[in-house]
This record gives structure tokens, sequence and C-alpha cells, in this order.
């Protein structure tokens, strides 16, 4: 089980850091493997911050994030992403535009894999691929610019299946795909709840937050204002801004007019 | 990408041009030398010869040949460019991706550091140092030049650096184990290639216009022939007044060639890797 | 009726040769209507945007004429576009953001803005403008830099529909905005319609539930050609041509969820507009395609103010 208990983050800003920035204030929630939690929030809200938080891209001001109840702060890097892996939102970005897609594969190799044999490598390499539906033959050896956004994406799922990933933060990963592919890639992530993964979908978008998680996380201004059940959630909203967060959601078969 | 980049270099006459040029009097200064078998300084003949068939570019008051002379200046200079546009280089690059990839208190120091060099009074640490040092060669100079040129160099790479840190596939190559320096190295440094190469010939540019105005005021090496040297000779002898205009005209000439050339590549290179800037 | 875009062709230069964005769309729009332009990334909407107000430098117009209230616009000419541009037609960037001048008070900006299309500035009327947004009076004595992303948002909306162009094209404006701004942004533009602001409207976005909250009519494009154009709720509810129907059964709602209801996506990506081939765009990922397809569909009016390209629909 993934915890994060009173987590905070704290940003001194200004000349000299005079000023503070409270991005992430006392969150406190965890995922268990086999489910997906959707952290819902908008711009601003922190919950990137917190998946770059779960992730060790940045450290918490206060507070733990522990991974089986061990203090994650205990456990080396590379250990930690054996274990705990992520996605981020910008297909392109997240690939060195230098290089070929296929190198973020060898990177994990070389930390990883050493003296993995090339056959073995390659057949761990197709088996990934498999496993999100893409042909070796389409993506390997390929440079970023040629490759659709959902390919990009579904290759770093790929990549973070070939360590033995427990956990996986995906960060507004499909909010850049075109609407005819995303909702594979969504798919996929929640396929993955079948391998016994946890992961953490961080989204702006609560209808695709409820199509794919189990508990749904609502972040206001860096607080939990709404954190349970998706169902419950988005049934029977409790808290004012979750309500209006629903109001304002473009329903494709209702429009808002009708609703209110 | 790269055949892009390719594609456009053949075909941009200001890089063509440029680097023809330079390339020419490189081969002059690396190859020149070895069909000369006096040293530039001796006192080969006749005082005061205009150019001709036996000394190309004559010789001047003390009957020295200038066309040895102006060969050796050529190697000489260009050794001070690269030498002291090298270690510029070098060294804004190292303090630029520290600071901009580190960030935090590593930056801040570094920053100062190099806001302290960048207000250095460069010409009076010279004069000081020059008294403590009496022989001095091209090789100090190119030092001297090199130690006090790269903050600019730091200052750009670092915001650059900057940027490029927050991007995802730099936080993937994190996630991916990679230590801070190979980060820096294979992930970083590429996609600032052709940035790089750009400042080296901007550096290296730079440097010739110093170590020539460093000759010339007579803070030049004592152990060597160089283009400035050539010109604060032809000053100091009166050149001008004496009509020996092919005293001082070639090493003139060459200093203005070079980085003339340097600067007309630097702008062609600019429209090569930046599509902004092509010409379509 | 205010826009008649008749075959228009425009096609991006590149090193391999031309892109065919934009590869013959013909469709009307009426005084008062708000269509929403609707597809995926490369499809062409947002080039068909462009080209009914600027074409940048890589894009050439190929064929095909755009008539604005009678006149026909000079797009393929940047110069000859300008006295039309602002006033007759105009555009909400997508980033607005950045689109203001940050050395400048807005006030200033305003003011420059006018007298550069030779226009008076009717200060009482931008008043009411700004109060109907919700914004103070004295935001015209600020600079940019003071204003919230949302208040940037609604000044530039203020700004490009001041002298009340007959066509107003907002590309992908609410694409970088919160749920609940995106909703005011789109309740304003349907206010600025509703009172004459603005005659008619382009609405281009890649949301679907997002443009059937705003347009009247809702234009499905795919690969550089018109796929299908209908009443809004007629392509939400009724859609009549493969991907249409595809692409709408893809998207989830709150409420459906993974465990009941496993959507799909469409599989494959849209083909290549460096030299496509001649036939149906969408033939490879269609689920329908039969030889016929091999043949390039015309847009069919299949019922009332419904236009469907495809084989199997007409």
């Amino acid at each position: 089980m993934l915890k994060l208990d009173g987590v905070t983050k704290v940003y001194r800003i200004g000349a000299f850091g005079g000023q503070t920035m409270t991005a992430v204030d006392d969150a406190g929630f965890e995922i268990k493997p086999g489910e997906v939690v959707s952290l819902i929030g908008e711009s601003g809200s922190g919950k990137s911050t917190i998946g770059k938080m779960v992730l060790r891209l940045l450290p918490p001001t206060s507070g733990t994030i522990s991974i089986d109840g061990r203090d994650v702060r205990g456990i080396g890097r590379r250990d930690y992403y054996r274990k705990v892996q992520g996605v981020f939102q910008d297909p392109f970005s997240s690939y060195n535009p230098v290089f070929k897609a296929d190198r973020v594969f060898a990177m994990i190799r070389e930390v990883y894999f050493r003296g993995v044999p090339d056959k073995e490598w390659t057949a761990k390499i197709e088996a990934a691929l498999d496993a999100v539906r893409l042909s070796p033959a389409a993506v390997l050896n390929k440079f970023p610019h040629q490759l659709s956004g959902g390919q990009l994406q579904r290759l770093l799922i790929a990549r973070a299946l070939l360590l033995d990933i427990e956990y996986l933060v995906a960060d507004e990963i499909i909010s850049m795909l075109d609407a005819s592919t995303r909702i594979d890639v969504l798919n996929l992530l929640a396929d993955l709840k079948q391998r016994g993964l946890g992961v953490l979908f961080i989204t702006h978008d609560l209808a695709l937050g409820n199509y794919i998680s189990e508990r749904t996380v609502v972040l206001h201004k860096g607080r939990i204002v709404e954190y349970g059940p998706t169902d419950a959630v988005f049934e029977q909203p409790e808290h004012a801004y979750t309500k209006k967060l629903l109001a304002s959601v473009p329903q494709l078969h209702t429009k808002w007019e009708d609703a209110s | 990408m790269k055949t892009e980049a390719l594609y456009f270099a053949i075909r941009n006459t200001k890089l063509l041009v440029g680097a023809g040029i330079i390339l020419v009097l490189l081969g002059i200064g690396v190859i020149g030398p070895f069909f000369i078998d006096k040293p530039p300084t001796e006192y080969v003949g006749m005082q005061m010869q205009p150019p001709g068939g036996e000394f190309w570019l004559g010789t001047n008051t003390f009957g020295q040949d200038l066309w040895a002379q102006f060969v050796h200046g050529l190697r000489t200079t260009f050794l001070v460019g690269a030498l002291g546009g090298g270690i510029a280089a070098v060294i804004g690059m190292v303090v630029g991706f520290l600071a901009g990839y580190k960030g935090g208190w590593i930056d801040e120091i570094l920053n100062m550091l190099t806001n302290i060099v960048l207000v250095l009074p460069t010409l009076a640490v010279l004069f000081i140092l020059n008294a403590y040092i009496g022989v001095r060669s091209a090789g100090m100079q190119a030092l001297f030049i090199g130690l006090t040129q790269w903050p600019w160099a730091a200052r750009s790479i670092r915001a650059q650096t900057f940027s490029l840190r927050g991007r995802d596939f730099v936080d993937l190559a994190r996630l991916s184990g990679v230590g801070s320096g190979r980060i820096i190295m294979r992930e970083i440094a590429p996609n600032m290639s052709s940035y790089l190469l750009l400042t080296f010939i901007l550096l290296f540019g730079g440097s010739i216009l110093i170590a020539s105005s460093l000759d010339f005021i007579g803070l030049g090496p004592t152990d060597a022939v160089s283009l400035g040297l050539m010109l604060q000779q032809a000053h100091q002898w009166s050149a001008m007044h004496l009509g020996l205009w092919w005293w001082f005209v070639p090493p003139g000439a060459g200093i203005t060639l070079i980085v003339g050339a340097l600067y007309v590549a630097n702008v062609g290179l600019d429209e090569v890797f930046n599509p902004k800037l092509r010409e379509l | 009726m205010t826009l008649e875009v008749d075959d228009l062709r425009v096609y991006y230069r590149t090193l391999k040769g031309d892109v065919q964005a934009l590869d013959g769309v013909s469709f009307p729009l009426r005084d008062g209507e708000i269509l929403g332009l609707a597809g995926e990334s490369g499809c062409g909407k947002t080039t068909l945007g462009k080209a009914l107000i600027r074409l940048d430098g890589r894009m050439k117009h190929v064929g095909g004429s755009v008539t604005l209230d009678g006149q026909v616009l000079p797009i393929g000419d940047d110069a000859k576009m300008n006295p039309y541009r602002f006033k007759h037609v105009s555009l909400i960037p997508q980033y607005s953001m950045s689109a203001m001048n940050p050395t400048r008070k807005i006030g200033r900006m305003v003011r420059e803005l006018l007298e550069s299309r030779r226009e008076k500035l009717d200060l009482d009327e931008l008043h009411n403008r700004l109060d109907l947004v919700e914004l103070p009076k004295d935001v015209l004595g600020k600079y940019p830099i003071e204003l919230s992303g949302g208040m940037k948002q609604r000044m530039v909306m203020v700004i490009s529909t001041l002298l009340n162009p007959s066509l107003l094209i907002a590309d992908e404006i609410t694409s970088a905005l919160d749920v609940s701004t995106q909703k005011a942004v789109v309740t304003t533009l349907k206010g600025f319609r509703d009172r004459g602001f603005v005659k008619s409207m382009i609405f281009i976005t890649h949301d679907i539930s997002l443009t059937n909250q705003l347009a009247d009519t809702i234009m499905v494009m795919y690969a550089g050609k018109l796929a299908e154009k209908a009443p809004a709720s007629t392509v939400v509810n009724a859609p009549k041509h493969p991907y249409t129907q595809l692409l709408i059964s893809s998207l989830p709602e709150v409420g459906v969820r993974y465990a009941d209801k496993r959507l799909t996506g469409i599989p494959g990506n849209p083909p290549s507009l460096l030299k496509p081939e001649p036939g149906c765009r969408f033939r490879d990922r269609c689920p329908l395609a039969f030889e016929k397809c091999a043949e390039d569909p015309p847009p069919v009016e299949v019922e009332k103010d419904h236009v469907v390209a495809c084989w199997k629909a007409a």
C-alpha cells in the first residue's frame, strides 16, 4: 500500500525566499494494489505536485509518503523506481527529441538490466509491448515525431512494465491525446489493475476519473476537499466545490440549461 | 533532423563563404610554416622591400620576412583563439550546466562567481599579472583570455539548461535511475549542441579580437609572433609614416577576415539550426 | 447568409511537398449561427480557422473561395485582408493570456488598435461590454499583468468583438481552461451572439461535449475534409458518418464506468496528408468500408441541413 500522510509542500518564492506559497496542504490518502485512485483538481490545485512528490522528483516540506509501511526516504532511489513509476502528460515532451523513442527502454536496461543478454532483453521488450498492444515493428527504431501521441504514451507504459512496478503515477496521460485513441489508453490503464498494479490517476477531467477509478480524491487549492469511493463522490458529493465542478462539466447528451 | 540541418547547411551561402575563408586561412597557418625554413624573426635580407617574388609580402625596417611572420602569426592567432575560446567554453559549460540543472544554493554561488568575473576589470588585472610574470607565452595569453571570457557563455547556457530541466524527458531519465552528470551530458547537452557550437564560435572570434588588442597595447606574447604583434611593431616603428603598407595591411586584414568570417559563418549556422530564420 | 465557403483548399508547404491540410471544404454559415468545428488534431479545423483570417507563411491558398457578406475575401493576400480583419472577421486566439502587449495599459492598447483601423472609440459601449463580462471599468487603466488569466481571457473577448464583426473565430480558446472557467467563457460567447455583437461564429474545438453546449450546427472534419455537418443535436444523437458515430461512442461521460460499460476507441491513425491516396480518407479505419470507398465520397445532403460525406450514409 502506498500511503500519503500529512504531505505538505511549501514553496519559497520571491527574493531570498521571503514569501511562501503552499502548493499542497496536509494531503493524506492511500492507494492499494490493484486499484485506481483518481486525483481530480483544476490547474493550480496541486495535483501534479502530489504526483511529483510520490515520484520523488520533489521532496515534501513535511509529512511522509510510505510504501507498505516503510518511509520512502529510507529506500534507495533505484530500488524505489523499480517499484514506482510515472507517465506524464505531454507525450512529445517525455521523449528527448534528438534520440529515437525506444531509447527509454535502453535507459532502463543500462541501469537495471546490465547483465541481461540481448535475446532475453528483446523478449522482455516484446512482452511489454504486447501488454500495451503495440507491435514492435511499428514503434521500435523510430523517432518520437514519427509516432502518434497514443503510441508514445503506450510506449511509456511499456517502459514502466519492464520493471517490477507496483504503483504507477499517471499524470494527465491522456489529456493531450485525440478522443478516438485516448479511451484505449485509458482502458489499458484499467487493465493493469488486473496485474495487481495500483494507479494514481491524476486528471482534471471528471468523466475520465469517474470512468476508471475505484476511489476519488478531489483537490482544491492544495487541500483535499472530498475523498471516498468514486460512486459516492460523484453521486452524493458533499463539498460545495465538488458540486460546482460536477455542474460545470459539459455533458454530451445534456445541455447546461436543461440540467439547471 | 541531422539530414535536414545538412540540407540547409550546404545551401547556406553565408555559412559556405564564412567557413571557406576560415578554412583557407587555417590551412595557411597550419601548413604554411612547414614551407618556411627560417624562424620568422630572423633577419633575412634587404630592409623595407616591397612585396615581390622573393619576399611575397616584402620585408620590414629590420629586414625580416613579413610573409614568414604572417604565416606564423596566423598560426599563433588561431591557436590563441581556439585555446582561449575552448577554455572559456569549457568553464562556461561546466558552470552553466551545473547552475542551471542543480539550482538552489549551487546556482546562487555559481551565479555570484559569474557576476564577479563579469565585472572584473580585465585590463587592470592583466597589467598587474604582467608585472609579476616576465616572459609571456601565447599559451598564457590564451589561458588568461579563457579565464575571463566565460561568464556570458555560462549565463546563457544556464538559462537554456534551466528551461530544458523542466521538460518531462529529464524527469523520465531521473525515474530511470540515471544520475545528474549523465542527465546533463546525455539528455540536456545534445539538445543544445547547435547552441553550444555557436557559443564556441563566438568565443573563438572574441578571443582572437581580445588577443590582438592585448598584443597591440604591448601585452602580447614575448616568445612568439602573432598578427596582433605584427600590427604593434608596425605601429611602433612608424610603418604608416614610412609608407610600408605591406607591414600592417596583411595582419590587419587577416584579423578582420578571420573574425568577420567567423561571425558570418555563425549567422549562417544560426539560420541552419533555427527553422524560424530559414528563408524558404 | 453571412459566410459562404466554397471548395476551399489550403496546403502547407514543406520540404517533402505540400500537405493537403484543407482539401475542398464547402459550407454556408447563416446569420446568427454558431458553427462548432470539431475534429482531431490534423483534421484541418485550425487550418480552416486560420484561412478565414490570416494564412501564415507556410500556408498557401490553392483553390476555392470565401464570401463574407457578399464580398469575396482576398484570403491569399495578407495586405488586402487587413481592412477586413477585426472589423469584419475577428479572432480570439488560443493563448489570449499572452495576446496583449505587456508594456501598454489596456485602455491605450484598445485605443491604438482602433486607430489603426480608423475607428473611433465609443467609451460608453466599451464600458457596457466590460459590465457584461463582469470586468470593472478600471481594468482599462491597468497593465495586462495585473489581470488574472480569466480576466485577460474576457478582456480579449471584449476587444475582438468591439467592432461588431460579422464573423468571429474562436480557436481552441477553452482547451487550456478549467471546467468552471470553460463554462463561463462559453456562456459569454453565446451572450455576444444573442446581443448581436457578432453576427455569426465558428467555434473550433476538439471537445464535442463542449461544442454541443454552444453550437447550433456541428461540423466534423477528418483528414482535411468535411465528414459530417448537421444540427448539433443530430450530430450528438443520430450521426450518420461512421467516423462521427465511433467518435461519439468513444467519449466517456460522468456516470459511465469502466466496469459497467467498456468504451472503445477507433483503431489506427489518420492518413498522412502528404500526397494522400484518392478515396475516402477514413476507409482504413472504417468498419463499413467497401470497394466504392476507393472513390472520393462527395458531401451529400441526406436530410435538411444534414450533410454527410460517406457512400454508406447517402
